[in-house]
């Protein structure tokens, strides 16, 4: 069953209407396309209106929707002959995050990527995207594994934050955390990181360092979530709404800044309404982006990575 | 996660207050662990120990004055004052609160000085400025530190403390880790030696960036450290956390510390690990 958002009923009751009509035509052999006509140019024009003018709290909606594609189906929609690597060597393997390697355009890449369920059960076993310090810990081997075979890198974000528990401290979450952006800082090879849904705190940068920054249309990053705002600064996490706008979270905002390098387009509603277009999107930009990355000399490619990042909360 | 320790900053204030309002607060402390009344001037010549062991946090000044050699120090930009990107007007508020409980313009203070006349960049983070937390200008003031570090090739001290990312700045407080830490990696490969010390508090994306990093991180006793306040552990997984966890002694266990330092040995240990470090023979 489609979860439909409460900003989207207009056109989903425009929709049904169409729908309504079609049958109606269809069963009674009634001619009603002029009918159709006007009500499909309505929908177009509400569906326009609607998405071209969301706020940032309908973006946090559509970047959380549980329809959205995750990394797996990014993984296999994009990349051919993907096979799964598991586990840290240390401690175990995280099912928040997924790696691996596979075939890009005509080139083997390693890919990292948070991962949320797709229903409750999921959900509950990926620890909803969180990761524990196994997690960072096998990003960091598989990227080693990358540069040791000088295969470029792709970081999918998508998490709420690293896992808050007592066995994620006691091994270190913050050591994982560290480690896993020093060794992104110095790896040498090209690493594109995009943000395929929600990236909050550490737990999202963790995997973030990278020669270029890409978000899709309504995915969102942030240091911390907007409930974590609302609820720590002003006490009251029913505030988030008004938290996500104060932050500046959204792709278009993260662009703004200098953080963001591209914005990559949605399908209209968003990546959940049509996956594989989304995908296609998606590996259009990573293609485009690895194109111009594979190009640079290695130390044009690590100054640019350092400057990246050097540049922002720059003051002269 | 960041900042359960925003929360705590007032706690932290009512402990060094004594009960009794009648007994001024620039004369006497009170311990915040055995509740002890302790004369401020006898407490700082004990390097603000407690005789039951308890180490009171710092100011910057007073970190800087008790182990840097006398008049060695030379703060650098000191005058770089905070940015409110998104034009909060709670944060501006805050910030002019935190200039005028700390003195400070800033939560990061870092210059130029010696430990036993062995030339250092040391960087010192206050929490009576905003939790010591990091946004766009004490990130910045840090990598300029550990910049600094390695084209004078110098040893780096970051007596680090924080509640962690400055959530305000949003995401570009965040990318101060990765800022950061990319520095760390070009002193490291310029061979240059970084020691962490941390202190009481050291949580959030402070303790997953640079805090984390050291060739030798040191900590103070009963500091505490972690990615995700206890708080908030407390509430995802419903249950109390066990006395002790996520002090120094529990991550030295857990094999994330090398040495606990009480304060008054501090500057030694730090002077010998230095002396070890320089080139050439004793």
């Amino acid at each position: 069953m489609a979860v439909i958002l409460e900003f989207e009923k207009p056109i989903q009751e425009l929709e049904n209407k169409i729908n309504e009509l079609r049958k109606f035509s269809r069963e009674k052999g009634i001619d009603l396309s002029t009918e159709i006509a006007i009500l499909e140019k309505r929908a177009g024009e509400v569906r326009k209106s609607i998405y071209g003018n969301l706020n940032s709290w309908q973006h946090v909606l559509i970047a959380r929707h549980p329809e959205r594609p995750n990394t797996y189906d990014y993984i296999n929609f994009i990349f051919d002959d993907f096979i799964e690597l598991h586990g840290d060597r240390y401690f175990g393997d995280d099912p928040a995050v997924a790696g691996g390697i596979g075939w890009f355009n005509g080139r083997a890449v390693t890919v990292v990527g948070q991962l949320k369920g797709k229903d409750t059960n999921e959900n509950l076993a990926r620890n909803f995207g969180m990761a524990h310090p196994e997690g960072y810990r096998k990003a960091v081997r598989l990227m080693k594994q990358a540069e040791k075979f000088k295969r470029p890198v792709i970081c999918f974000i998508d998490t709420p934050g690293a896992y808050p528990g007592i066995g994620a401290e006691e091994r270190g979450q913050f050591e994982a955390i560290a480690r896993s952006m020093l060794v992104m800082s110095t790896l040498q090879v090209p690493i594109v990181t995009v943000v395929i849904g929600e990236g909050f705190s550490g737990g999202a940068l963790g995997i973030g360092v990278g020669d270029r920054i890409l978000m899709q249309e309504h995915a969102i990053y942030s240091v911390i979530t907007p409930e974590g705002y609302a609820s720590i600064l002003w006490k009251d996490s029913a505030r988030a709404r008004e938290a996500a706008e104060a932050i500046r979270i959204i792709a278009r905002d993260i662009l703004e800044l200098g953080v963001a390098d591209k914005i990559i387009p949605e399908p209209p509603g968003g990546a959940h309404k049509e996956p594989e277009a989304a995908a296609a999107m998606l590996g259009e930009a990573l293609a485009e982006t690895m194109d111009e990355l594979m190009k640079l000399k290695l130390e044009d490619l690590m100054q640019q990575r350092y400057e990246k990042f050097r540049s922002i909360g720059n003051l002269k | 996660m960041v900042l359960d320790a925003f929360r705590k900053q007032k706690n932290a204030a009512a402990q060094s207050e004594p009960e009794n309002r009648d007994i001024p607060d620039d004369i006497w402390s009170k311990c915040g662990r055995c509740g002890e009344i302790l004369l401020n001037k006898d407490l700082i010549k004990n390097y603000k120990v407690c005789q039951c062991g308890f180490h009171f946090r710092l100011t910057a000044p007073e970190r800087i004055q008790m182990t840097l050699d006398s008049g060695s120090f030379r703060e650098i930009d000191a005058g770089l004052l905070p940015v409110n990107p998104f034009a909060l007007s709670d944060y501006a508020g805050k910030l002019v609160e935190a200039r005028n409980k700390s003195g400070l313009n800033e939560a990061v203070v870092y210059g130029e000085g010696a430990i036993d006349k062995i030339p250092v960049v040391v960087v010192v983070m206050d929490t009576n400025f905003m939790m010591a937390s990091m946004g766009t200008v004490a990130g910045e003031k840090i990598t300029r530190a550990i910049e600094l570090a390695a084209a004078d090739r110098k040893p780096l001290i970051i007596f680090a403390a924080s509640g962690g990312a400055r959530m305000q700045e949003g995401i570009l407080s965040l990318m101060q880790l990765a800022k950061t830490v990319e520095a760390l990696a070009r002193l490291s490969e310029a061979g240059q030696l970084y020691i962490t010390v941390i202190t009481d508090p050291t949580t959030g994306g402070v303790s997953a960036s640079f805090a984390a990093l050291g060739d030798i991180i040191l900590a103070e006793p009963d500091a505490m450290i972690g990615f995700t306040g206890p708080r908030v552990i407390e509430q995802t997984i419903r249950q109390k956390l066990p006395e002790g966890f996520q002090r120094a002694e529990f991550f030295q266990q857990h094999g994330f510390i090398d040495k606990i330092v009480p304060r008054p040995q501090m500057k030694e240990t730090l002077a010998k690990l230095l002396t070890l470090h320089l080139q050439g023979e004793k």
